[in-house]
């Protein structure tokens, strides 16, 4: 494939993302409700926690977090291990405890939109006019698997850009500085996030061209984003507790499995899974 | 050569064989009708047309390509109105063509000329969501029009259309008929093939049971052909039924008869004797056998003939 035919499909998969992505932003019963809890988990849960915690002179938990944080020495810079059990602790709750949340918020985005990019099609019986469109089966799919990654890796920007500002403000005087995003952050975000979302997303799809009914997709997407979410919310701890080589070397690791389910995802799917069910008259 | 040819080809789904050995070719520019009931296997002939569906068996080639490994090459000279024309109901009715020009790579330029053709132009700015069946499916032509394809795949267009809207779209398709293009009709109303046809195929149960020009279909099933004429005096009448080459099928008493000719050449000779005889002729209407007449002809002849 020469280089104008490799732009020119990109962009004919562009094609079908961008208008699965248009009908998503006019979906406001859709958007709506997931900005909402996008609200809650970077903004309210954060700001409540480290007001809290900020706010509070001395308490057992403040103690409790000094003492794991001791153990976390080597991996924390001076100036971190230098601070009060206060500034230690927004410190731990803003980079450590909250950092899964980063994970948990695209995933469910991602997967709510992947389930029903295919039988969602076929349910409505749009899904025939892309059959019938000179589209390769390969742009089809990428287009549908772009419009679910875009708006949970979009939610994640937005959330993390949020999120930051939220800690910052709430804990900067506490830690002595604007101190979020770390270098862990950045690579969790940028580096060890994309090839899990991608890994669920290309799952999620592939089933959604399996079974009968978005019903159902919904379903299985929960079954499977739950484990990816769990994984992921263990490898997004060590990434930001160890930047350097855990997070380089799981993101590694993790877009080799996101590279592999592509590849299976794209191989699995033909054509006809768009054509409405029940129609073969 | 055919603008589309199928040759012995078959579809199972799972246990099922919606398509049966079935050959069927399309002239360039001609009008073909699919007839048949609901399950008849329209639907899969269309999606294995446009290489949506591969066959299981069978060679499918439209417009010089192969439609299994040409798909891509097929698809871009067909336009489709599939069974159930689906939009997508939360975009307006541009958007939606904007997204099947861009498919196509037409660009936009058409869409605002296209729309008007099939009366759809005044509701392009509307969410798909509030359009009436007729209204979506004159979308769904506009759309399958949109990137000027040389085959058309209309799949019961006019189904859930009230009768006025049914007319309507029929005249929009009637038209593009008279374009030349290559069209292929699926319906499993009579009347819709009626006077647009050139091939006639009646499927059932995935195969073509009988195919023809409507006039080959005629005269296969129904026989000969019949005449109304209607005179002014009928007690003129007497003397003229004892002419040979036809014999009366209905007789009014008040002056209107059914005739059953040997030959519709016959006619000029008919008007002839009736003249002389000193009627006055105020109608000689030769009857067409309707494909009504031929379907239903067809189908209590197959039945004698394989005793379903």
């Amino acid at each position: 494939m020469n280089d104008a035919t490799t732009v020119g499909s990109l962009r004919l998969a562009w094609t079908v993302a961008r208008v699965d992505l248009l009908r998503l932003f006019k979906s406001r019963d859709y958007w709506g409700p997931l900005l909402i809890v996008g609200m809650v988990f970077f903004v309210a849960i954060p700001a409540v926690a480290l007001m809290t915690v900020t706010r509070i002179e001395a308490s057992p938990l403040l103690m409790q977090v000094g003492e794991v944080l001791d153990g976390l020495t080597t991996r924390l810079d001076d100036r971190t291990q230098a601070l009060p059990a206060q500034g230690r602790t927004a410190f731990a709750l803003a980079v450590f405890l909250l950092a899964p949340i980063a994970v948990v918020v695209p995933l469910t985005v991602s997967s709510a939109v992947g389930a029903q990019s295919i039988v969602g099609e076929r349910e409505r019986g749009t899904g025939e006019f892309l059959a019938h469109s000179p589209l390769t089966v390969g742009q089809i799919y990428l287009g549908k698997l772009l419009a679910s990654l875009i708006p949970g890796y979009l939610a994640t920007l937005g959330g993390f850009g949020l999120y930051s500002l939220v800690v910052n403000v709430m804990a900067g005087d506490t830690v002595g500085r604007w101190f979020f995003p770390t270098p862990g952050w950045w690579a969790l975000v940028l580096w060890v996030l994309p090839p899990f979302l991608a890994i669920a997303v290309a799952i999620i799809v592939r089933l959604s061209a399996k079974v009968r009914s978005t019903a159902a997709a919904q379903q299985v997407a929960s079954l499977v984003s739950l484990p990816v979410i769990i994984i992921a919310y263990g490898i997004a701890g060590g990434a930001v507790l160890d930047p350097t080589r855990a997070a380089v070397f799981i993101g590694a690791i993790a877009w080799v499995g996101a590279a592999y389910a592509l590849i299976r995802g794209r191989r699995a799917f033909q054509r006809d899974v768009l054509l409405g069910l029940g129609d073969e008259g | 050569m055919p603008a589309i040819s199928l040759d012995r080809v078959s579809k199972t789904f799972g246990p099922k064989l919606a398509v049966d050995e079935l050959s069927l070719e399309v002239g360039e520019g001609s009008v073909a009708v699919l007839l048949g009931p609901n399950g008849a296997g329209k639907t899969t002939t269309v999606r294995l047309i446009t290489g949506a569906l591969r066959p299981d068996t069978g060679t499918i080639r439209v417009a010089g390509f192969d439609a299994s490994a040409e798909g891509g090459e097929v698809r871009k000279r067909c336009g489709v109105v599939p069974p159930k024309p689906a939009m997508y109901d939360r975009l307006t009715g541009r958007e939606n063509l904007r997204f099947a020009a861009d498919v196509f790579r037409t660009g936009r330029t058409r869409i605002e000329a296209t729309a008007e053709k099939f009366g759809i132009a005044h509701a392009l700015d509307d969410k798909v969501g509030g359009y009436s069946t007729g209204m979506r499916t004159r979308l769904a032509l506009t759309r399958a029009f949109l990137h000027d394809p040389e085959i058309l795949l209309l799949d019961e267009p006019t189904a859930g259309l009230d009768p006025e809207s049914a007319r309507t779209v029929l005249s929009l398709i009637m038209r593009l008929a008279t374009e030349g293009r290559t069209v292929v009709l699926c319906t499993h109303l009579l009347h819709e093939a009626e006077g647009v046809a050139d091939l006639v195929a009646m499927m059932a149960a995935g195969q073509v049971r009988i195919m023809g020009s409507p006039d080959e279909l005629a005269a296969r099933f129904i026989g000969t052909p019949r005449v109304v004429i209607d005179v002014a005096e009928p007690h003129n009448l007497n003397g003229f039924t004892k002419m040979n080459g036809f014999e009366v099928e209905a007789d009014n008493g008040r002056g209107r008869m059914t005739l059953r000719l040997e030959s519709l050449e016959l006619i000029p000779d008919i008007v002839d004797r009736l003249v002389a005889s000193g009627a006055r002729v105020r109608r000689v209407e030769p009857l067409g056998a309707t494909l009504e007449d031929v379907y239903f002809e067809a189908q209590r002849q197959t039945r004698a003939w394989t005793g379903e």
